[in-house]
């Protein structure tokens, strides 16, 4: 159980939100030249860290927009919030 | 040797009061080299171990276990055993696992409390009806036993059910898995340690592995906080901290760690005396001996380690919960959890070489692996042991992600995940 700070909409409960999973992975820039193991790291295979992640969620149940989350997944800690598009502020 | 459990050694013990019970595992240092090391002691771990010593004669090796033996996934879950998966792969697997249920208090001389209560999945839409409808005729043809039932039948099976036409989701008829049940999960883990011990593998419990040592793409050993151990063969079965063990080999599995939640009531007089799962509402319940009531609630959609789930799940699942049987609407929880699962794309687990030799993974059992527990450590064992799949977990490995041909359990397998 943890508040979300949404970047458009402020201070809501995580209820409202979807967790879309890991952050940056980026599509494939050719995907006819991947080979079968390439197209598996792309589409199955995850970090799924324990401690800090970086991850992508959206605002479900209120302005439905995407952003990105860094966050322990040991304890559930929010550590940093940030646009689509942006620079991750941790590294 | 053990002295064997019985009738007469709870008489001969009860007039020592109980005192001088035999210990059921040695709480043993680790040695310096094994043939094969499990790492995770709970149901899979301690039942492969068992496996490798009795069936393939691999009395060398170890278990570690960071915390205590059955302390994760295994005294977490709601204790349901059942095979109705509809895909040929997993119907094999799961029913070679339920067969090995039906014998193995027996096999282990320990009572792993094994009740063929039956197991009932409710179809609230059309379209669970269809499911429910083809998946009945898959496990007919893989000689599983199951029946569809009618509205007026789930009702007279288990009377305490709401099948009104007028509720939110309504009972259209259900499935039934007669020989399906539940055990007592505890009893499992402990079973399959005395069982193991026996035969002379070390459990090691509080023995955290810290890192897995590689030479090229062969093992060498792993880390621990007892000590470096030196071994050729690492089977890892881990649950929900899989990744963070495949991360320590340089390995990705395809794999999310979640949150799943459980609750038990406040211990009341014998009630429901089968097991119902519904799939729409996402709701299923039992009944302990004890007389609590065992409630499955759903996983998180976000990755967790914390072993804390979302009340806003368990809210949801227990007003499915009423809505089902009303008889319970003034019932008072009296503890709730929640434990890590490890999910794989197509819900169903990996049991696999990898690309390093010598080391195994038995994961990806996401929220239905107690089932799986006999089954899944005599077909671990194997594939440790020969380097090679046994025919019925070969479809399970972790090249599927590769080839594509994954066994998609997800919506099929009964429940949601």
């Amino acid at each position: 159980m943890f508040i979300i700070n949404c970047p458009f909409c402020g201070e809501r409960d995580h209820s409202e939100f979807k967790a879309g999973g890991e952050a940056h992975i980026e599509r494939p820039k050719q995907p006819t030249e991947l080979s079968d193991d390439e197209w598996a790291q792309y589409l199955f295979m995850r970090k799924n860290i324990k401690g800090i992640q970086f991850e992508r969620w959206n605002h479900a149940h209120g302005c439905r927009k995407w952003f990105n989350m860094i966050r322990d997944t040991s304890n559930d800690e929010i550590k940093s919030i940030y646009k689509m598009g942006e620079k991750p502020p941790l590294k | 040797m053990k002295n064997r459990y019985s009738i007469f050694s709870l008489i001969k013990n009860a007039f020592s009061y109980h005192e001088n019970w035999q210990k059921a595992w040695k709480d043993p240092v680790p040695k310096k080299e094994y043939d094969a090391v499990i790492i995770g002691g709970g149901g899979h771990g301690l039942a492969t171990a068992y496996y490798l010593a009795k069936k393939h004669n691999m009395k060398n090796i170890a278990v570690v276990e960071k915390g205590w033996i059955g302390g994760g996934n295994t005294g977490r879950n709601t204790t349901i055993i059942r095979s109705n998966y509809l895909w040929d792969a997993s119907a094999g697997l799961y029913d070679h696992a339920l067969k090995l249920w039906e014998g193995l208090s027996q096999e282990i001389n320990y009572n792993v409390m094994f009740s063929q209560r039956g197991v009932m999945n409710l179809a609230h839409n059309l379209q669970d009806v269809r499911d429910l409808k083809r998946r009945t005729h898959a496990n007919r043809l893989n000689g599983i036993d199951a029946y569809y039932l009618s509205t007026e039948e789930v009702k007279k099976f288990c009377p305490i059910i709401n099948t009104s036409p007028d509720i939110r989701y309504p009972v259209l008829g259900g499935t039934l898995q007669k020989r399906a049940g539940t055990a007592r999960h505890d009893a499992v883990a402990w079973g399959y340690a005395r069982g193991a011990d026996e035969m002379g593998v070390d459990i090691i419990q509080n023995c955290e592995v810290k890192g897995i040592k590689r030479n090229g793409d062969e093992i060498e050993g792993l880390e621990t906080n007892k000590g470096f151990i030196k071994t050729k063969k690492v089977g890892v079965v881990a649950a929900g901290h899989s990744s963070v063990l495949a991360n320590m080999a340089g390995l990705r599995l395809p794999l999310e760690s979640k949150p799943l939640q459980a609750l038990v009531s406040e211990p009341v007089k014998p009630i429901i005396d089968t097991v119902v799962m519904s799939n729409a509402v996402h709701a299923y319940v039992s009944q302990s001996d004890k007389g609590e009531l065992v409630i499955g609630a759903g996983t998180d959609d976000y990755i967790s380690y914390s072993q804390k789930g979302s009340h806003q799940i368990v809210e949801g699942t227990l007003n499915a919960i009423i809505e089902l049987y009303p008889i319970f609407s003034r019932m008072r929880m009296l503890r709730q959890w929640g434990g890590i699962v490890d999910i794989c794309p197509d819900a169903s687990p990996i049991i696999s070489k990898t690309t390093i030799k010598g080391l195994y993974f038995n994961c990806g059992w996401g929220t239905g692996g107690f089932k799986a527990t006999p089954g899944s450590g005599d077909l671990f064992a194997h594939t440790i042991a020969n380097d090679e799949p046994h025919k019925l977990n070969a479809a399970f490995n972790l090249n599927r992600f590769v080839s594509g041909d994954l066994v998609d359990e997800h919506g099929a397998a009964a429940v949601a995940h």
